[in-house]
């Protein structure tokens, strides 16, 4: 027979095994945060050294020295602006079918939904091998600045679309019902009183998504972007690199030197997604709420 | 009377452009699909399916070229299952502690961390793997090569932990909190809700982000191009350098190699195999887990 415990001790007992445990589960937590805390500490550490006009505004070198990452920063905001334009009217495009215009009981709006599922899990290299095949290749653009951005634009095409939902789900439907009953057309409806309330969240969802594109290097060697140019893009069909591809380079050789200039590399792309991510967040919060 | 015709007209082209959009999403599968298996049928005619699995040396590239891609498959995996030994238990633990334990007010400040944490480029990680826990893991174990598995395993696994915190997080969220009051007035501490009624009751949503944390490891590529080496290795060992499915796509894209020759092709058929794994994974988190949840 086991022995009886008393109430009281059984409570310390439990009690004590609630604490234990709350302290394990919030460790869990101050671990994940010092990881962050000591990857940047370490970028900075390595990289700032490095770190100064004249690395922005260089041309690449085989010198680690002389190297800067001009280049790379613009060819980063070329394809990421073209990325925008191609992503963003798509995915909203297609939010407001699957929201507003599709009957959700057809096989196609079924179809549509599973699709953009899955398409948000497959691995982005994937979709490096897509825009090689379709865009590079077939359609003979070439490894350019296009090619790129039609690719990360179908990368991160299900992501627009899935925020666009989301945001013109949270329009009030006496607000859009109210339109309607006025005589309005859908259409109108649409773009005079979904759109505008919709905006902001579909601003934040987007640039977030955009955000994850800067950072995206597999599928960029997929479909030709270099590790290594020394002359700036000035037109869609140029050649290119970016900043995640210049920081790759640069970390796959071994003299410590480079790597030094990686890091650098590195704080400049966090700096820019930290921008970015500033002002989707900047939008949430001006916006949020506006509408009970 | 035409006024109206004027309007419907509008709507109706409208509707279908809307349509057309849609339709680009549609054809991203379709063309991912069709472009993988394409290239992967004319692979399957030179080099067999039997030679393709069983084989345990991968080398397209060598004369005589070997087709083995276990040693890829066995890459990848032991690096996915080496980096849910980070992910899943310091993600479920952060998000039992965000979702029983923590204040409004901690959550607030917490929240945000854990998305930067997701937000940083795999390629940081890499980088991170390279110059900062492959050193460690060399001072303590010396014979560790430079590229190891163990060191991309440890940066996968914290690059994963982020969204299996957040998703197992408003999977727990999602427990009606009638039946957590209902459990703390039995007189339950905190640490038996969580583990006796929220968890339970969350675990299919805590098992879907399981898988999709996995798939994610899966498919992760720049941490492992960087890191983990490019040396196919069939081996358990997480001390060797191995190499990924994805490690070898990128390496082969790096090379100069002839577009239409059979080792062009094997970009796509592991490209193939990649997606065809994922797809699966994703698949039983969504729609098996997601289905078999519990109601309320």
């Amino acid at each position: 027979m086991k022995k009886k415990i008393s109430y009281h001790t059984r409570l310390k007992r439990r009690l004590l095994l609630n604490q234990i445990f709350k302290f394990i589960f919030m460790s869990t937590i101050i671990v994940s945060i010092m990881v962050l805390a000591i990857l940047v500490i370490d970028v900075l550490q390595k990289g700032l050294g490095s770190l100064d006009l004249d690395f922005i505004l260089n041309m690449p070198s085989s010198r680690p020295e002389r190297a800067g990452i001009l280049p790379a920063l613009l060819g980063t905001l070329w394809v990421i602006g073209l990325t925008a334009l191609i992503s963003i009217p798509v995915g909203i495009g297609t939010a407001i079918y699957l929201q507003v215009y599709a009957d959700k009981k057809s096989w196609f709006f079924k179809a549509l939904n599973i699709n953009i599922a899955n398409l948000a899990g497959v691995p982005s290299i994937v979709y490096g091998i897509l825009g090689l095949t379709v865009f590079v290749q077939l359609l003979k653009i070439g490894p350019t600045v296009l090619a790129g951005a039609l690719t990360l634009s179908l990368l991160i095409l299900p992501v627009i679309i899935v925020s666009s939902i989301e945001a013109i789900k949270a329009v009030p439907s006496s607000i859009t019902e109210g339109s309607l009953a006025l005589g309005v057309s859908r259409w109108r409806t649409i773009t005079g009183v979904v759109l505008p309330m919709a905006t902001p969240g579909i601003m934040t969802g987007s640039i977030l998504a955009l955000s994850r594109a800067m950072g995206e290097a597999a599928p960029m060697i997929m479909v030709g972007a270099v590790g290594f140019v020394t002359f700036l893009p000035d037109s869609i069909m140029d050649r290119y690199t970016l900043l995640p591809m210049l920081i790759y380079n640069w970390t796959s050789r071994p003299q410590d030197a480079f790597a030094q200039i990686a890091a650098a590399g590195i704080i400049v792309m966090l700096i820019l997604l930290l921008l970015t991510n500033l002002t989707a967040i900047i939008i949430r919060n001006k916006t949020q709420n506006r509408v009970d | 009377m035409t006024k109206k015709k004027k309007r419907w007209l509008e709507e109706k082209s409208i509707e279908w452009v809307l349509i057309m959009v849609s339709v680009i999403s549609i054809l991203t599968t379709v063309g991912i699909v069709m472009t993988l298996f394409y290239e992967s049928y004319e692979f399957f005619t030179v080099v067999s399916i039997k030679e393709f699995f069983t084989t345990l040396r991968w080398a397209p590239v060598f004369d005589p070229p070997s087709f083995g891609v276990l040693p890829l498959l066995s890459g990848t995996f032991l690096i996915a299952f080496l980096s849910s030994f980070i992910s899943l238990p310091l993600g479920l633990g952060s998000a039992i502690y965000l979702s029983e334990f923590a204040s409004k007010k901690a959550r607030k400040i917490i929240k945000p961390i854990l998305e930067l944490l997701a937000g940083i480029p795999s390629i940081v990680y890499g980088f991170f793997a390279l110059t900062f826990i492959t050193p460690i893991i060399r001072s303590v174990l010396p014979d560790t090569s430079i590229y190891n598995a163990l060191s991309a395993s440890i940066a996968v696994g914290i690059m994963t932990l982020p969204m299996v915190a957040s998703l197992s997080e408003d999977a727990m969220m999602a427990v009606p909190d009638s039946i957590r009051q209902g459990a703390y007035a039995l007189g339950s501490t905190k640490l038996e809700v969580a583990i006796h009624v929220i968890v339970p009751a969350a675990f299919s949503g805590i098992g879907a982000s399981f898988m999709l944390a996995i798939s994610r490891a899966v498919g992760e590529t720049m941490i492992v191009a960087i890191a983990a080496g490019q040396t196919p290795t069939f081996t358990l060992n997480p001390l060797e350098s191995v190499q990924t499915m994805t490690g070898f796509m990128v390496n082969m894209a790096l090379g100069d190699i002839q577009q239409g020759s059979i080792e062009f092709k094997t970009v796509f058929v592991v490209g193939a195999l990649l997606f065809l794994v994922t797809l699966v994974m994703n698949f039983i988190a969504k729609f098996v887990i997601q289905k078999n949840r519990e109601v309320y």
